[in-house]
């Protein structure tokens, strides 16, 4: 009889203990700041673009805080590292919505790494604004829950058709790392040159950690060619340019995908990388010619003040892009919640470091990702310094 | 034609680097019998240290050589005495567990010292390569394939010439035996994994300068290490250097011929092909029967 009374005394016990504390949480959400939830490559091979783009997220944030913060809250950044792996960021998209609670999440750098992610999206329906992935598949899967600021390959390719007269290619060949996004981007450009009625060579690739492509190049000239694209990180990038030197490959080199960090090169790739083309999403060089011209000035000159390097610049600012369409999202939403915050997304409209950002519908009809028109630039290195190519100068 | 003798030079370069890779382990792997994940990390413990001599200490680019190797030396040696000694007699699990254990501290001590940017090793040879009708060749990459020929021979006249070598093969052979004989093996177990890790810094202190050096650089290299060893017969020094070569000839045509895309699958391809014909590796070591 004691033992029946004991046990309900404890099961009530139990039961009022935990309504109070959610209906305190409750409350204590209210003043509780806002948790944005980032997913980044921040150890691996690519560990460098990872922690760039967490050093942009943390400017945005500090940024918004200052001014008060989102719905009068500040905001906060629950940041996870996918160790440039994809199974890790499909478990960190878990752990952000289930144990962080997170309404929405930045991420995941690659496009393996976002792709993997996704299918957590869908499940548990939270937003994910993805800052730097450019395979095309991301937002042709019907996944309603992304979000890309990025572009995808085929955008970029429409970004260089208007230079291509420019550039005077008769003949391009491709080289290529071998993922989602090197495949899509020699696919993407590709299309470009042959709706041109220009030339195309060889297609090669390499893997994600090869150091030694001598055996690509070789292949590649004996094409005849002109030009060469080339898609890969910007560490591959600068093996390439050394080992095309030393086989004293005479092309054009245009490098896609907006991760070149043509900073980096100059400083690691030396003479090899004189007179290459690369197409990016920010130019810190010359931040005045960027579509908010104050806005990436300030930016540049918050990068310095913190001590960040220079060559990071190119990959951080997604970061701050990103916090500031889901900061924008929650402020238009009214509130920290999953479904309200992606419903918000669609009427974002605000202009980034890279420019506007305002989403379309793009996928399937009915479960439609969404997909901003970034803006495009292309530079060239000349006399080891980073310049605007003559045809693109206004 | 060209393109041909291109790709076999490239080819002979490559599998030059193989070998290089390959010999410290088949020391390591093939006669300790330690499965060495962290050979990779001596690798690229070998591309920092040349990094630091150079930047840092503001060494010559030959004493950065000598000062990785020494590195590698030292903490091959030291990894042996407080980490392996204790489990002599363990199994061979266990000291894997244990070998996995230090690359992954030893990759990630890297991440944490310099950080995930990759560094560019300066070398004193010119960047224009030299030529030879339609062939061309970087003059480091000339050094580089020396440099590896010379410790693939230093290494075989080590273990098959000195009296350091045939205490190791008759510790490796029978351990107790060769105790009993008046052979320190506790000292030749130290000594042949520092020869071996310092072989790997070797490797990496080289091609950090070809290539570039970065936290992870060094799982590549293992990966590449073993295959080389398997492909080479397990303990064998001209084994090795035969599967080095074998194996880079062989991505380099299949990259050329085949596809790029395959690149790798081809040099597997390969390694498995020699399996199945002999299940030892090329050259094995003949087994002691009984």
């Amino acid at each position: 009889m004691l033992k029946r009374w004991l046990r309900i005394t404890v099961t009530v016990g139990v039961v009022a203990g935990l309504v109070s504390s959610l209906a305190g949480l409750d409350v204590a959400r209210a003043q509780a700041p806002v948790r944005i939830g980032v997913i980044e490559p921040l150890s691996g091979p690519v560990a460098a673009s990872g922690n760039y783009i967490r050093m942009g997220a943390e400017i945005a944030r500090d940024w918004l805080n200052a001014k008060g913060g989102v719905l009068g809250r500040k905001i906060d950044l629950v940041i996870e590292d996918n160790k440039s792996d994809p199974k890790e960021a499909a478990s960190a998209a878990e752990k952000l919505i289930v144990r962080d609670k997170v309404p929405a999440i930045m991420g995941a750098w690659g496009s393996s790494m976002t792709l993997a992610a996704m299918p957590k999206l869908e499940e548990y329906g939270v937003p994910m604004v993805v800052e730097t992935s450019s395979a095309a598949s991301i937002t042709k899967r019907g996944n309603p829950w992304i979000f890309r600021i990025s572009p995808p390959s085929e955008m970029e390719a429409v970004g260089l058709e208007q230079y291509v007269p420019k550039l005077t290619i008769k003949k391009a060949d491709f080289l290529a790392v071998n993922t989602d996004w090197g495949r899509g981007s020699i696919q993407a450009f590709g299309d470009l040159l042959k709706k041109n009625g220009l030339q195309v060579g060889a297609a090669e690739f390499m893997e994600q950690s090869a150091t030694d492509m001598n055996a690509q190049i070789t292949k590649i000239k004996s094409t005849g060619g002109d030009t060469l694209f080339l898609t890969t990180a910007v560490e591959q990038i600068t093996l390439v340019l050394k080992q095309a030197q030393e086989q004293r490959l005479n092309r054009k080199i245009i490098t896609t995908g907006g991760s070149s960090s043509p900073t980096q090169l100059i400083k690691q790739a030396g003479a090899a990388a004189e007179g290459t083309y690369h197409i990016v999403f920010f130019m810190p060089w010359f931040p005045e010619s960027m579509p908010d011209g104050k806005l990436a000035k300030a930016f540049v000159e918050e990068w310095a003040k913190r001590g960040h390097p220079f060559e990071g610049l190119t990959e951080g600012f997604r970061g701050h892009d990103g916090i500031m369409t889901i900061a924008e999202a929650v402020k238009v939403a009214g509130k920290d919640e999953p479904t309200a915050v992606r419903d918000a997304l669609w009427r974002v409209n605000i202009t980034g470091v890279n420019g506007p950002i305002h989403f379309e519908k793009d996928g399937p009809a009915g479960k439609e990702s969404g997909q901003s028109k970034p803006s495009i630039f292309i530079v060239q290195i000349r006399d080891g310094k980073v310049a605007l190519p003559e045809f693109a100068r206004k | 034609m060209d393109q041909l003798l291109q790709h076999l030079l490239n080819g002979l370069v490559l599998g030059g680097t193989y070998a290089l890779l390959g010999i410290g382990l088949t020391l390591i792997f093939g006669l300790m019998d330690v499965v060495n994940f962290a050979h990779g990390e001596f690798y690229s413990l070998g591309a920092y240290a040349t990094f630091a001599g150079l930047s840092l200490a503001d060494l010559n680019f030959f004493a950065a050589l000598g000062v990785a190797i020494v590195c590698g030396i030292a903490l091959g040696a030291l990894t042996e005495r407080v980490l392996l000694r204790p489990l002599r007699g363990h199994s061979i699990d266990t000291v894997m567990l244990v070998m996995i254990g230090v690359w992954i501290s030893m990759q990630n001590g890297e991440l944490l010292l310099w950080g995930g940017v990759a560094k560019s090793i300066a070398h004193p040879f010119p960047t224009s390569p030299l030529t030879l009708g339609g062939l061309s060749l970087a003059p480091l990459r000339l050094f580089v394939l020396a440099a590896a020929i010379g410790l693939v021979v230093g290494a075989h006249l080590l273990v098959h010439r000195t009296r350091l070598g045939r205490a190791m093969r008759a510790t490796f052979q029978d351990a107790d035996t060769a105790a009993l004989m008046g052979v320190r093996i506790h000292r030749i177990y130290t000594a042949t994994f520092a020869i071996g890790s310092g072989l790997a810094a070797a490797a990496g202190a080289l091609l950090g300068s070809v290539f570039i050096a970065y936290p992870s650089m060094g799982d590549l290299a293992s990966l590449k290490a073993f295959s080389v060893v398997i492909l080479g017969g397990l303990g064998n020094i001209g084994g090795a250097t035969v599967g080095g070569l074998v194996l880079g000839i062989a991505e380099e045509l299949g990259a050329g011929y085949v596809s790029s895309g395959y690149r790798d699958a081809v040099g597997f391809v390969i390694i498995m092909a020699v399996l199945l014909v002999r299940p030892s590796g090329l050259f094995a070591r003949a087994e002691r029967v009984g």
